[in-house]
């Protein structure tokens, strides 16, 4: 047997009783495991954008003229804002990390309801972009690839203010957060930073390439 | 783990190696060859057939002998001698593999450059170099049966020579395209539009394959080559027809529910046969290529739905073209062409 | 050796009666324990193998005479792609990494559960809804562009069926994932702490390289589905030549997945074959870093090799060379593998039941499929028979032979760990030889067929191939009739069965340590090691010196 219970007694004593007990000791015991499955779901999400990324450059370098002869060049300066938004969104949220550490419950709403507005602010953006193009997702190839990538996107900050506005809703209960345990508080960031990568390859990618 | 004494062993790998290599020479399993370039991907298969009937009969035989010899006996409830592994043994299994795939790979790499099965965008330069002498290969094919590091080196040695005994003359160029479910064929110099492939012996051929709705895929399991003609994409295919005959020229490419029928012949004639049937079309195709191809495109369907055995069947036919393209595409294509 | 004192005293539990006879419906509720999910994984997707089995079986029928006279040619392409998915995503997927991998890797490294136990749920609720869906799509027409579903073929034909392929395709990518990050973070974080990783049994190390592979190549299947999806519904051209799309950035998408897959497909049979010869040969496992390491080589290789199958896809020639080079070593750590399976047995004291053959049987199918395998990496060959019935064999050879054979082996060692009963011996040895038998005969002559000139999913083919095809249409009756005894032996033994007891093969592993069938949190004291997984025949030694 490549294991052994080295006490026989022990075994009878925990069989004949319930085996709840043991379940209670064991779950205490064994470590927070969600942040290394958190991060690991990650990678595989990063893996479906790098995957439609490569999809995107080999398009392009396929196609004889990039974007296709006849689009409207794309107007830099409400994406240039919308990044700016986004990538300073990820400082303001990093603070609510600082907050919840050092005990601010209060402090770590805050800053996740500006984190929260700014987000918002980038989605209504972009819709603002699209309504506003000239091109169509169905125009050509490049308007395609370009409506699905950022849309795709979009879908995930989305997604990362969802996950903020539960965290604000459950940190209504006093001590659901605390600087020891505030695992929603580290998922809802690390998910925004990643959001925020991705947010700039893909503006390397459609927009300044 | 028990090691069989040198004896056995030397006279067992013998036995193998000289089984393996006839299996290699003897398997029989090709269809005739009608190219230059089948002869060589043969060599090459027999090569890896030598290679695999030998792998096969190593680990097969290891395992009939255990389970005939090392059986429990009945009553023998004890383990058997704990043996946890055998370095010079492993190191033995990964480096004979390692070399075994490694000279596997630089002879496919000098049979594929040779037969220029590749220059597939197009890309056609570096054709026709770098070929081994096929004499030199089923030797070292042979030697290979046997996993002992002594062969692998042939290949390289062997010196560069040119394909085909034509590979100087220009090459009868053909455009070949794929649509559901037929097969046209045209010969740009002289303007013949056809359903078939008709080939003289021993020209270099260069095909430009393309498709006009799905994938489809030129295979003429005769001539060991298959190229998919892809829609929006032009590929090529270069080759020396060797053997006068009349082959299959069948669709690879799974391209919707008549895919099966989607095949034609290839015939192979003697320049002279070429020549007269050359003349005889272009009288035809001088009239009006476009209606020619209409023809052609009619024709490839009948014939499809005699071999799906409907014989000429007119619900079919019209089945099919509805499945398939409108007369008026047809005439389009033709016109591109 | 404690096992001895441990088996004794709870050979009769009443907790096998118990786990049987009263809470069954808790097989069809949204039970956390892994064991229970890995129950219902192995026996829903053993229901989804008949049905895929079942369209196998039409295919074969059709393919018994040169015409089309069974069913139409739409049909028989819907056929062989639903056969395909089922077996690909609903049966072998599920059964290895969802059933044996939920089952036992928790016990394996002495967990009480897997990591997540919820998610893990999840993930196994998502397949019946999905593979329901996938079948249900035979009411407007399913998908019938193959299990590759290749543009711009599969935007023209079937949009319903194709649509619902599509999502079930994501659905069960998505599970599959889930499943995967399960398995990394229970294997990595959740063993006893006197299981250092090199102490693992070799079916974690397998399942390890496994899950990397599902969490790293599925997210990009489900990218090309989304594509796909925007050009079946939306009507853009990103796979679509005649919008300026191409096809071909489908294909590399495609099998930068499909290719991990067959790895996905393979990899956890070759854990357990590792598991089971060593039980049976009564020997230690040969090479034990070798195979382990091997398994994390050949999950890295698997994910470098996919143009393999396009090599007649108009894909460069630089391309061609380095994929076919590098596809061609993965040879290398396979063969470690074959090799060391081999060595553990030979020397050893075979004890030839089922699980035994099976896996006997494993070993020498799967080295078949493997050698195609390396001929069709060639690629001057591969050009010849690419899309043939060559291929057709080789993977039947692999998935088959291999992944199927691997799972029936693993079928007859646990099935006394998970019912607490043995399957009978007698008809498992008659399912093993029909199998054997029916499996070569369907398959063995594919090859010549490929060779010859037959290509692939083709309702009609030229009467010369006619002959050949009767005897692989015959075999595959064959191999249809070898499943009855085992579904019958199954149904049977799994209430009336031999009870097994703790620990009926005398294995070493944890999972032999704790009761047959396990309780709920599996064991009632965290077992601590003593010996290595595959620490046979020391005991003779030691005696031997004593005495
Ligand atoms: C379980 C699934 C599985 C497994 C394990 C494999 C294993 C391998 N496969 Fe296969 N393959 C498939 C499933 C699988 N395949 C499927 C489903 C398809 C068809 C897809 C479709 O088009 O529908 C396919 C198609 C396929 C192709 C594309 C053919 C074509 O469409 O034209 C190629 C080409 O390279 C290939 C190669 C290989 C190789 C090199 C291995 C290697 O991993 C094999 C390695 C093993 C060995 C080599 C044997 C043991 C080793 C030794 C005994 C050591 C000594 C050996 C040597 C020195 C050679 N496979
Ligand atoms: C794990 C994967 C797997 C498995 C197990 C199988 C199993 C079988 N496959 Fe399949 N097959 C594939 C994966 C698999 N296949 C793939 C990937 C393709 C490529 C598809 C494509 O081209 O897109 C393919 C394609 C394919 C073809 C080629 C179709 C074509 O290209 O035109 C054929 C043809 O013979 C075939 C046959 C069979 C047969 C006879 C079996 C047999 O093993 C099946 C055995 C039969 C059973 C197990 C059924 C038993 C049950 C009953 C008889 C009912 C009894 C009922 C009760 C007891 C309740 N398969
Ligand atoms: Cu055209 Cu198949
Ligand atoms: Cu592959």
């Amino acid at each position: 047997m490549q294991g052994s219970i080295a006490d026989q007694s022990s075994i009878d004593l925990t069989h004949s009783e319930a085996t709840a007990p043991v379940a209670a000791s064991h779950h205490a015991e064994h470590p927070d495991l969600r942040l290394f499955g958190f991060i690991l779901f990650l990678t595989s999400e990063s893996m479906l954008f790098l995957g439609l990324f490569v999809a995107y450059l080999t398009f392009r370098s396929v196609a004889t003229s990039w974007p296709p002869a006849g689009t409207p060049d794309l107007e830099l300066l409400l994406p240039g804002i919308n990044t700016i938004i986004l990538l300073s969104s990820s400082l303001v949220i990093h603070k609510a990390d600082d907050a919840v550490k050092s005990n601010d419950i209060a402090g770590m709403r805050r800053w996740f309801l500006i984190t929260m507005a700014m987000g918002i602010t980038f989605l209504a953006g972009q819709l603002y972009e699209y309504a506003h193009l000239e091109f169509g997702l169905k125009t050509n190839l490049f308007s395609s690839t370009f409506y699905v990538l950022t849309g795709f996107h979009g879908l995930h900050v989305m997604v990362g203010v969802i996950l903020m506005s539960i965290v604000l809703w459950r940190s209504r209960t006093p001590g659901h957060y605390s600087s020891e345990k505030h695992f929603g508080v580290e998922a809802a960031e690390i998910y925004w930073h990643f959001v925020d990568v991705i947010w700039v390859l893909l503006f390397l990618l459609l927009y300044i390439l | 783990m028990k090691v069989p004494s040198t004896i056995t062993a030397l006279v067992v790998g013998i036995t193998l190696t000289l089984a393996s290599l006839w299996i290699g020479q003897n398997h029989g399993l090709m269809p005739i060859s009608a190219s230059v370039e089948a002869k060589k991907i043969d060599d090459l298969f027999n090569a890896m057939m030598a290679i695999s009937a030998g792998l096969f009969f190593i680990v097969q035989g290891a395992i009939l002998y255990s389970v005939f010899f090392f059986r429990r006996r009945p009553g023998d409830d004890t383990d058997a001698a704990p043996i946890e592994g055998n370095v010079p043994l492993e190191i033995l299994w990964t480096a004979v593999p390692t070399v075994i795939v490694m000279w596997l790979a630089v002879y496919s790499f000098d049979v594929y450059k040779a037969v220029d099965g590749g220059n597939a965008i197009g890309s056609n330069h570096m054709a026709h170099q770098h070929a081994p002498t096929m004499a030199a290969m089923p030797g070292s094919a042979m030697a290979a049966g046997m996993p002992s590091g002594s062969m692998f080196s042939n290949p390289l040695a062997a010196p560069p020579i040119s394909v085909g005994e034509n590979a100087t003359e220009s090459p009868l160029v053909v455009n070949v395209q794929g649509l559901q479910y037929a097969w046209i064929m045209t010969y740009p110099e002289t303007g013949i539009v056809s359903g078939e492939l008709r080939l003289p012996q021993n020209r270099p051929v260069r095909l430009n394959i393309s498709a006009n709705d799905v994938i489809h895929a030129f295979w003429v399991p005769e001539f060991r080559l298959k190229q998919d003609a892809i829609p929006g994409q032009e590929t090529h295919l270069s080759f020396t027809p060797n053997r006068v005959g009349t082959y299959p020229l069948i669709c690879a490419e799974l391209c919707g529910a008549y895919h099966g029928g989607m095949n034609t012949r290839v015939i192979v004639q003697s320049p002279e046969e070429y020549k007269a049937w050359e003349d005889s079309q272009k009288t035809v195709a001088a009239k009006d290529p476009v209606t020619v191809a209409a023809l052609i495109y009619d024709e490839a369907m009948a014939s499809q739905v005699k071999a799906m055995g409907f014989g000429s069947d007119h619900s079919v036919m019209s089945h099919l073209r509805h499945e398939a393209i409108s007369m008026a595409e047809v005439v389009e294509i033709a016109q591109s062409l | 050796m404690t096992q001895a004192e441990l088996s004794d005293p709870r050979q009769l539990e009443p907790l096998v009666e118990a786990d049987n006879g009263s809470n069954w419906r808790e097989y069809f509720s949204f039970s956390t324990d892994h064991k229970v999910i890995g129950i219902q994984y192995l026996v829903t997707s053993f229901v989804f193998y008949l049905i895929g089995g079942v369209l196998a079986e039409l295919v074969r029928t059709e393919l018994a005479t040169p015409q089309v006279d069974f069913v139409s040619r739409e049909t028989y392409n819907a056929l062989f792609t639903i056969h395909a998915t089922i077996m690909i995503f609903l049966w072998i997927i599920p059964t290895l990494t969802g059933g044996f991998g939920n089952f036992l890797i928790p016990l394996m490294i002495g967990a009480r559960d897997m990591a997540f136990p919820k998610l893990n749920a999840i993930a196994f609720w998502m397949i019946p809804p999905a593979g329901i869906l996938l079948l249900c799509s035979f009411f407007v027409g399913p998908a019938s562009a193959g299990w590759t579903s290749y543009p711009p073929l599969s935007l023209t034909v079937n949009k319903a069926g194709e649509a619902i392929w599509i999502a079930g395709v994501i659905v069960l990518g998505t599970s599959s994932i889930m499943a995967g990050l399960n398995f990394v973070v229970t294997i990595l974080k959740m063993r006893i702490p006197s299981m250092p990783i090199k102490k693992m049994p070799l079916f974690c190390w397998a399942m390890l390289a496994t899950s990397a592979l599902q969490l790293t190549a599925t997210p990009v299947l489900t990218g090309a589905m989304i594509l796909l999806s925007f050009d079946l519904l939306v009507g853009t051209a990103f796979f679509n030549p005649t919008g300026g799309g191409d096809p071909i950035v489908y294909q590399h998408m495609f099998w930068f997945y499909s290719h991990p897959a067959v790895y996905i497909m393979i990899l956890p049979a070759f854990g357990m074959i590792s598991e089971i010869l060593p039980v049976h040969a009564r020997k230690p496992i040969f090479g034990y870093l070798a195979i382990a390491y091997s398994s994390i080589a050949i999950s890295f290789l698997g994910l470098i090799v996919w143009a393999h199958h396009m090599f007649t896809s108009g894909t460069p020639d630089w391309l061609r060379m380095f994929f076919m080079i590098a596809t061609m070593v993965i040879a290398v750590p396979t063969g470690i593998k074959v090799f060391s399976w081999v060595a553990t047995i030979w020397g050893g004291k075979l004890r030839l039941n089922s699980a035994m053959l099976f896996a006997i049987g494993f070993v020498s199918m799967f080295v078949v499929g493997g050698l195609s395998g390396i001929m069709v990496a060639s690629v001057p060959f591969d050009i010849h028979v690419h899309d043939t019935y060559f291929i057709v064999a080789h993977l039947h050879y692999v998935l088959f032979g291999g992944s199927v054979f691997g799972i029936y082996a693993g079928m007859y060692h646990w099935f006394p760990k998970i019912t607490g009963r043995l399957l009978d011996e007698t008809w498992g040895k008659v399912h093993f030889a029909l199998t054997f038998f029916g499996f070569n005969l369907t398959f063995l002559p594919m090859h010549v067929l490929g060779l010859q000139g037959m290509n692939r999913r083709v309702a009609e083919y030229d009467p010369k191939f006619a002959t050949i095809n009767m005897i692989c249409t015959i075999g595959s009756y064959i191999l249809a009739v070898s499943t009855i005894p085992f579904v019958i032996n199954a149904i049977w033994s799994w209430s009336k069965g031999k009870i097994a007891g703790d620990n009926p093969w005398n294995a070493l592993t944890l999972e032999w340590l704790t009761t047959s069938p396990p309780p709920v949190e599996n064991f009632h004291v965290d077992p601590v090691l003593t010996t290595g997984p595959y620490d046979y025949g020391y005991e003779e030694e030691e005696e031997a010196l004593v005495s």
